[in-house]
């Protein structure tokens, strides 16, 4: 519903914009009388023009580091030197034979998972709570978000502080508590470190989520509370039928960032744990940038970043068609 | 009126999408004169006669004036030649002198660490082989030093400040709970730990999580337990069958088994701030650690005052493993050499032959720089500490070179790993030399 009424909007907006990009040269065209080629020559040379800097960024940033990360991936390279030891698929093998690698794999899916069972419902309750008229509302939902715009680095570092063993301010409240913190500490403690990572996750995209699940339901038309309260509907009733239904795009989309997000997960580990303690925490994106940067198996880490890519891009893909179409159909 | 205003309007906002145009287009083509002007700067560098590009890592006082002084001083007296120094962070040094050998930009003279790393940049044709043209000063410094920057016979490097692994402790928590003297055995060793225990006292700070500081015990492990003869055969070979790789496993277990390291350890860095392992053993948190020469200098960065431990510094050596094979008087190490780029002019050459200079290396050491190589400069050391050290390491019957170092990046992280999984109890001893030879064996 939100979508088509967007996609409505947008036609007729759009529309007059063709027209005087097309209708206009020719009126104002500098030589009078010249053929009406020569705008059509006009026009692509603009298209051209316009699309020429994105284009050239767009291959010199994304194209051709993924085209080296394949080229890379079928070499043993210790990343300078003539790359010619040529290797076929071996970095293929060890990378996908290497039960670390498999780990982060899992590690990835864990945390695609659990954003989807935590985090949404959370969000959503938070995002209904906040979206009623109580005292504070501003400030609060500023506060739900502040996480969010922190920088990842910075929150990751201060987390670490706050969760140092013994010293650190979660310990230390849980003991006033009367709580036994684990003797190796939360990121210390192999089976309790991934645990540990995705709360700290949560804190940090909660934000986000309740940011977009807010805006999804000021799309909600107040007539549709209304109607559904005149006809004897309860809040939770209310919130149930007709926010949530109506809400479906939003969720949806918010899913995917999720996913995405989760499945290139790096920053936060990098700095709370490294990956560790005894690979726990290690992710596909961990597992390439200690291959590849810090042990110089570049070949490895392309080939890694080539698996990640296709688990990215067949699980991005299957959402597009399994989950989006229903949104993207609505429109046609 | 309104229509005029309109056209008015619309002109004007054909005009700017024309000038736009015409911006992004210089912009575009601005960009593919900086996108081929880049291409054209690598094989440029180095290549002015006259000029000596110089990365260094001691970007504090006093070394960072020091080298400016340097630089001056070897300007004045070859005019015309302009010296570049550049002084970083050392991991900001690593790093971009890894992207520096990727894109083939290396500065003209850097720092090399040794082994495995430099083998490799040999091999890629990127270091100056240096056995002719620095042979005076190659000639001056102990065999066994200067073996880890040798490949196939000949030198690449000059080692200015070579020193050894030990347990740094402070001297006052040892005194708290009773202990008379550092410990000389293994068993002392775990008497010791108990001791600290006892007292409420944290033995020992390991930063596990950054692995190398936790492989040092692996690594002098196999110094203990390994004859110096099977280590250089290993080493060639890269063969680990021989039974005393895995009894270095058994002496990490024999200190895993105490218990001593601080709370976390598995995920504590080495380095990087006060929650550190040199963090702890600089605040007074724990009673010692095991960490290279450098580990003063790192403390002082991490205090407030800057002094460190200060007076309750002290050193003693990696303790002796009853039945070991290895010399008792072997110790384990590391350092940093100046090394010249295969691009650079000559006079880098020369450049470097005066960093290795007495008069050089005398200010070094007034400086308490490092643990300088030339024996001229030894006396000049100020720091009691450093001169103990230099000491050690001059009476030592051999330094080995830290294995990850020699080993290059490659299997040096593999062994590493299996060295931190081991501490996390997730490996045995066997374990650590199947995954070591099985990394060597695919370096092929």
């Amino acid at each position: 519903m939100i979508s088509t009424g967007a996609a409505v909007a947008a036609t007729p907006a759009a529309a007059p914009v063709g027209e005087h990009g097309t209708g206009d040269p020719s009126g104002r065209s500098p030589v009078p009388g010249s053929p009406p080629g020569s705008s059509r020559w006009r026009q692509r040379l603009e298209i051209a023009l316009f699309v020429t800097p994105a284009l050239a960024l767009m291959a010199t940033f994304v194209v051709w580091p993924v085209v080296s990360a394949v080229r890379m991936s079928f070499f043993r390279w210790k990343g300078f030197g003539p790359m010619d030891d040529f290797v076929g698929l071996r970095n293929y093998e060890q990378v996908l034979g290497d039960a670390v690698f498999r780990d982060a794999v899992v590690h990835n899916l864990t945390i695609v998972g659990l954003s989807v069972a935590v985090q949404l419902p959370l969000g959503l309750l938070l995002a209904v709570l906040l979206n009623r008229r109580i005292r504070g509302r501003g400030l609060l939902r500023t506060i739900v978000f502040v996480p969010y715009v922190l920088a990842e680095v910075i929150a990751g570092v201060v987390w670490f502080q706050l969760l140092q063993p013994r010293s650190g301010l979660v310990e230390e409240i849980l003991t006033t508590v009367g709580i036994t913190p684990p003797e190796q500490g939360f990121l210390g403690t192999p089976g309790l470190a991934l645990w540990t990572v995705f709360v700290v996750l949560t804190w940090k995209y909660l934000g986000l989520a309740v940011l977009l699940f807010l805006a999804g339901l000021q799309g909600v038309p107040d007539e549709l509370y209304e109607a559904a309260q005149l006809d004897g509907a309860s809040w939770w009733q209310v919130q149930r039928r007709v926010a949530l239904p109506l809400l479906g795009p939003t969720i949806r989309t918010w899913a995917f960032l999720s996913m995405i997000g989760s499945l290139q997960l790096f920053d936060m580990v990098w700095i709370l744990t490294g990956g560790g303690p005894a690979n726990a925490t290690t992710t596909m994106a961990t597992y390439l940038v200690s291959q590849g940067t810090q042990r110089g198996n570049y070949g490895i880490a392309g080939a890694a970043s080539v698996v990640l890519f296709v688990i990215a891009f067949v699980m991005a893909l299957l959402y597009q068609v399994l989950v989006l179409r229903r949104d993207t159909g609505d429109q046609r | 009126m309104t229509h005029i205003t309109e056209g008015g309007a619309d002109k004007g906002v054909q005009m700017s999408r024309k000038t736009r145009g015409a911006a992004l287009a210089v912009l575009s083509a601005s960009m593919l004169l900086a996108a081929s002007a880049c291409g054209g700067d690598d094989a440029s560098s180095g290549g002015d006669a006259d000029t000596v590009t110089w990365w260094h890592n001691s970007n504090n006082e006093p070394g960072k004036g020091y080298y400016e002084q340097v630089a001056k001083d070897f300007e004045e007296a070859n005019p015309g030649v302009d010296v570049q120094v550049t002084a970083m962070a050392h991991q900001d040094m690593v790093d971009k002198l890894a992207a520096g050998f990727q894109s083939g930009d290396v500065p003209d003279v850097y720092m090399e660490r040794g082994g495995g790393e430099l083998a490799d940049h040999v091999e890629a044709g990127m270091t100056r082989d240096l056995t002719e043209d620095a042979a005076e000063e190659i000639g001056k410094i102990a065999e066994g030093t200067l073996a880890g920057w040798q490949v196939d016979g000949k030198t690449y490097a000059i080692p200015y400040s070579v020193g050894v692994d030990g347990f740094w402790y402070n001297t006052e928590l040892f005194e708290q709970a009773g202990i008379e003297a550092p410990p000389e055995t293994m068993d002392e060793l775990v008497d010791v730990i108990g001791q600290l225990k006892d007292a409420d006292i944290t033995p020992i700070s390991v930063g596990a999580g950054d692995k190398w500081p936790a492989a040092h015990y692996w690594y002098f492990g196999a110094v203990r337990t390994c004859s110096q003869d099977t280590l250089n055969s290993a080493m060639e070979s890269m063969d680990f069958s021989d039974p005393c790789f895995v009894e270095a496993g058994e002496v990490v277990d024999q200190v895993l088994e105490t218990e001593p390291f601080n709370p976390g350890f598995l995920t504590t860095p080495g380095q990087e701030g006060a929650s550190s392992a040199s963090g702890l053993l600089a605040t007074g948190k724990v009673a010692m650690e095991l960490q290279g020469h450098w580990e003063p200098g790192v403390m002082q960065g991490l205090t407030d005052d800057g002094k460190g431990l200060g007076e309750k510094t002290g050193w003693f050596p990696f303790p002796q493993v009853e039945g070991g094979e290895g010399d008792p008087a072997g110790q384990l190490g590391g350092g940093d050499a100046w090394a010249v780029a295969e691009t650079a002019p000559d006079v880098a050459v020369d450049f470097v032959k005066y960093l290795f200079s007495d008069e050089v290396q005398q200010g070094f050491a007034e400086n308490d720089m490092g643990l300088p190589t030339n024996p001229a400069a030894i006396e000049s050391l100020s720091d009691p500490a450093l001169a103990d050290l230099i000491q050690v390491r001059d009476e030592a019957a051999y330094v080995q070179l830290f294995f990850d170092t020699l080993f290059g990046p490659s299997v040096g992280g593999a062994m590493n790993d299996a060295i931190a999984l081991q501490f996390a109890d997730q490996a045995t001893p066997q374990d650590v030399v199947d995954a070591t030879q099985q990394a060597a064996d695919q370096e092929g």
